[in-house]
C-alpha cells in the first residue's frame, strides 16, 4: 500500500463520515437509506471493475451472482422449518446452533437458518458456481464471453422466476435482519439507520483495501498484463487461465456479498434484481467510471445510483443509462473522469499547443 | 406420443426455428462485413412488428408491412451512421458495450411510444381459430405464412449474395476488407448496407411472427440471445448452416416442453448455447482451423 493509496483511503473515509454528519446537521437523515443501498451496489461495482478493468474480461452476468447470494440467504433465513422439525438433518442443524427460532408478525413460531450460516452457505455456493462456470467461460473471448455471461444471467433469472422456493415473480419478503455482532444488526430498521450506513461503507472500505492490495501485487500485475495482451502475458509465463478464474470468482463473491447484505437490509429481494438490465447497468457504471481504476466507477456508481434510487430519472431510468453508456463509449472510452478536456481542445485547435514548442526550436 | 402430437410439436419447432434462423442470419450479415456482433439485432424484429401494428391502423396490411420494413431499414442505416461508421479500429469490448447501449435505447424508446401492452398484427388469413389440416395435425394458416416467407427470404438472400454484384461486393468485404477497398469497393457503404439488410429481414420476420408470438417492447433480448445461439451453433458467419441450426434449436425447444415445465424453456436453449460455446465454439458445422483465423 503506497502513500497515494493511503491518502485516497483517508479522503474516502473522511467523505463518508462528512456525508453522515451533513445529513444530521441539515436534518436530511432519510438520504442515508439510499446511501446505504448505494454502498452495497458499490461493493459489486468495485469487484466487477477489477474483473473488467484489470483483467479485461467483460461479464454481463453479475446480477446473476448478486441474485444467487441474495436469494439463497433470503430463502434460508425466511423459510419456516417447523414442519420439518422431526427431520434428522434439521434436528442436527438445530442442535449445532445453525438454526434460530423466532416469532412472526402474528406470534407464530418460526424456525429458520441463522443469517451467519446462511451467509456462509450462500457465499460458498456462489464460489462453487463461479468456479464451475468460470473454467469454461473464461476460455472465451470478446463477443463469446459477453454472450456466455449474458446467458448465465438469463438462466439465473429464469430459474428464480420459475422456482417456488424463491417466490417466483413475487420474490421473497420478510427477510429478517442480519445480526453481525450482538447489538449490530443489518436491517432496514428506522432507528439503526446511522449504524447501517457505517456498516455498509466499512464493508466497501474493506473491499477497496483488499482490491487495492491485490492490484498492486504480483496478481495485479499479472492481470494487467492479461488485459494488455493475453498472448504476450502467456509467453512471459503468466498462467492466464488461473489468474482470470481467480479474479472472476473473487468478483462473483463480491457480488454475492452485496446481494446478501442488501437483501437483509431491504428485507426482501425480487427477480428484477437478477435481470439483464441490472447486469448491463453495472457494466455501464464501470465503463462510465473508466475501467482501470477503482475510484472512477465508485464515484460514478454513487452519483448514478443516487439519482436512480431517488427517482430523479423518472421513467427514463434505463434510457438514461443507455444514452450515457453510448456517449461515453463513443467519445471517452477510457471513462468520463479520464476525459481530458484540455487535451480535446488541443486536438481541435492544434495551433495553440504547437506554438510554444516551435518557438523553442527557433531559438 | 401420438403422430398428430408429434407433428404439432414439429411444426411449432419449425416456426420458431426459422425465426431464430432469420435473427441469426441478421447477426451473420453484420458480423461478416464488420466483425462485430450487433446486440441490438433482436430489437429490429420487435421494431418491425411494432411499426407495422401502428401503421396497420390506417393502412392496409401489405402496405403497412412494406413501410415498416423500409422504416426499420432506415433506422438500421441511421444507427450505423451515427454510432459505428466513424469509429476507427474500435476494440471489441467497446463495440459490445455500444451495441448493448443501442439495444437498451431502442427498447426504452419503444416502451415510451407503445407502452407495456402486448400487441399483435391481425392474422394474414382467417383468424385465431381457423386451421389447416396437414398430416392429421391442425395448423394455423399463419404458421404456413411464417415458414413460407422465411424460406423465400433465405432463398432470396442466398441468390443475392451469390449472383448480384452488390452481394458479391459484400462478400468480398467480408473475405478481406483491405483487398476489397483496393478493388474499388466502398467498404463503409457496404457496412451501412449490411445494417440495412439485417434490419430489413429482422423487421419482416417480426411482422409475419407478430400474430403468433405477439410483439412487446422487451421481446428483443430473448430473440437476440437465441439468434446468437443459432449463429454459434451453425458457425458464426455461415448463413446456410444457421438455417439448419435454427430449425434444430426450434425443434429441441418445442419437444423440451413435453419433458420440462414451460418456464424453463428459455433456460434450456441458453444452456445449449453455453454447452456449444464450451465444447465447440466454432459451431457444429464450422471448422476449427477456419475459426482460428477469425477475430472475436
Amino acid at each position: 500500500m503506497n502513500k497515494k493509496n493511503i491518502i485516497h483511503l483517508a479522503c474516502f473515509t473522511g467523505i463518508v463520515i462528512l456525508v453522515q454528519l451533513l445529513t444530521q446537521w441539515t436534518d436530511t437523515a432519510y438520504y442515508l437509506t439510499q446511501l446505504t443501498m448505494i454502498a452495497y451496489y458499490s461493493l459489486l461495482i468495485i469487484g466487477l471493475c477489477t474483473l473488467m478493468g484489470y483483467a479485461g474480461q467483460i461479464s454481463l452476468g453479475h446480477a446473476g451472482f448478486f441474485g444467487i447470494g441474495g436469494y439463497i440467504s433470503a430463502a434460508l433465513t425466511s423459510h419456516n422449518l417447523i414442519p420439518y422439525q422431526e427431520n434428522t438433518l434439521v434436528k442436527m442443524l438445530n442442535n449445532n446452533g445453525f438454526l434460530v427460532g423466532r416469532e412472526d408478525l402474528y406470534g407464530e413460531a418460526l424456525l429458520s437458518f441463522h443469517p451467519w450460516p446462511a451467509c456462509i452457505i450462500a457465499i460458498s455456493f456462489t464460489f462453487i458456481t463461479a468456479f464451475i462456470i468460470g473454467i469454461p467461460v473464461l476460455k472465451l473471448k470478446g463477443h463469446y464471453l459477453a454472450m456466455a455471461t449474458l446467458g448465465f444471467g438469463i438462466i439465473i433469472y429464469r430459474v428464480v422466476l420459475a422456482t417456488e422456493v424463491f417466490g417466483e415473480a413475487d420474490g421473497l419478503s420478510e427477510v429478517p435482519g442480519f445480526q453481525l455482532l450482538p447489538g449490530l444488526v443489518v436491517s432496514g430498521d428506522f432507528g439503526a439507520r446511522v449504524e447501517n450506513y457505517y456498516i455498509a461503507w466499512s464493508l466497501v472500505l474493506i473491499g477497496i483495501v483488499l482490491l487495492l492490495n491485490l492490484t498492486n501485487s504480483r496478481v495485479g500485475r499479472a492481470l494487467r498484463s492479461i488485459h494488455g495482451s493475453e498472448e504476450a502475458a502467456e509467453a512471459m509465463g503468466v498462467n492466464t487461465a488461473r489468474y482470470k478464474l481467480y479474479i472472476f470468482v473473487l468478483s462473483a463473491v463480491f457480488a454475492a456479498l452485496a446481494g446478501i447484505f442488501l437483501t437483509h437490509y431491504n428485507g426482501g429481494i425480487g427477480p428484477s434484481e437478477t435481470g439483464i438490465l441490472k447486469s448491463v447497468r453495472y457494466v455501464a457504471i464501470v465503463a462510465i467510471g473508466g475501467m482501470a481504476n477503482i475510484w472512477g466507477p465508485l464515484i460514478m456508481g454513487v452519483i448514478l445510483n443516487f439519482m436512480s434510487l431517488r427517482g430523479m430519472l423518472g421513467t427514463y431510468d434505463d434510457a438514461v443509462f443507455g444514452v450515457i453508456l453510448i456517449l461515453v463509449m463513443l467519445f471517452a472510452p477510457h471513462g468520463i473522469l479520464r476525459l481530458n478536456i484540455w487535451e480535446k481542445c488541443r486536438t481541435i485547435f492544434p495551433l495553440t499547443a504547437s506554438k510554444p514548442t516551435r518557438l523553442k526550436e527557433n531559438q | 406420443m401420438t403422430t398428430a402430437l408429434f407433428f404439432q410439436y414439429l411444426f411449432a419447432g419449425i416456426t420458431y426455428g426459422i425465426l431464430y434462423a432469420i435473427v441469426a442470419i441478421g447477426f451473420n450479415i453484420i458480423y461478416n462485413t464488420t466483425g462485430i456482433i450487433n446486440f441490438a439485432q433482436g430489437e429490429f424484429v420487435m421494431l418491425g412488428g411494432m411499426i407495422a401494428i401502428s401503421l396497420n391502423t390506417f393502412l392496409p396490411l401489405p402496405l403497412a408491412i412494406l413501410l415498416s420494413v423500409i422504416i426499420t431499414m432506415l433506422i438500421g442505416a441511421a444507427i450505423e451512421m451515427f454510432f459505428i461508421r466513424w469509429l476507427e479500429g474500435p476494440s471489441v469490448l467497446r463495440m459490445i458495450i455500444i451495441t448493448i447501449g443501442i439495444s437498451i435505447l431502442i427498447r426504452e424508446f419503444a416502451l415510451h411510444i407503445w407502452g407495456e401492452n402486448v400487441r399483435a398484427l391481425p392474422y394474414f388469413q382467417g383468424n385465431e381459430i381457423s386451421s389447416v389440416n396437414i398430416w392429421g395435425t391442425n395448423l394455423s394458416p399463419q404458421v404456413l405464412w411464417v415458414i413460407g416467407t422465411c424460406s423465400v427470404m433465405v432463398a432470396c438472400l442466398s441468390i443475392f449474395f451469390k449472383f448480384t454484384s452488390l452481394g458479391r461486393e459484400m462478400r468480398a468485404c467480408s473475405a478481406n476488407r483491405v483487398a476489397a477497398t483496393l478493388c474499388g469497393i466502398n467498404t463503409k457503404n457496404m457496412v451501412t448496407f449490411s445494417f440495412m439488410l439485417s434490419a430489413g429481414i429482422g423487421a419482416l420476420a417480426g411482422c409475419v411472427m407478430s400474430p403468433i408470438t405477439y410483439t412487446q417492447y422487451d421481446g428483443g433480448t430473448g430473440l437476440a440471445i437465441k439468434g446468437f445461439t443459432v449463429a454459434i451453433l451453425g458457425g458464426l458467419g455461415n448463413s446456410m448452416a444457421a438455417v439448419a441450426a435454427g430449425l434444430l434449436l426450434g425443434i429441441i425447444e418445442a419437444f423440451s416442453i413435453s419433458v420440462v415445465p414451460l418456464a424453463f424453456q428459455d433456460a434450456i436453449s441458453i444452456s445449449i448455447l453455453l454447452l456449444i460455446l464450451f465444447i465447440r465454439p466454432n459451431g457444429i458445422f464450422g471448422r476449427s482451423d477456419i475459426a482460428r483465423l477469425k477475430e472475436f
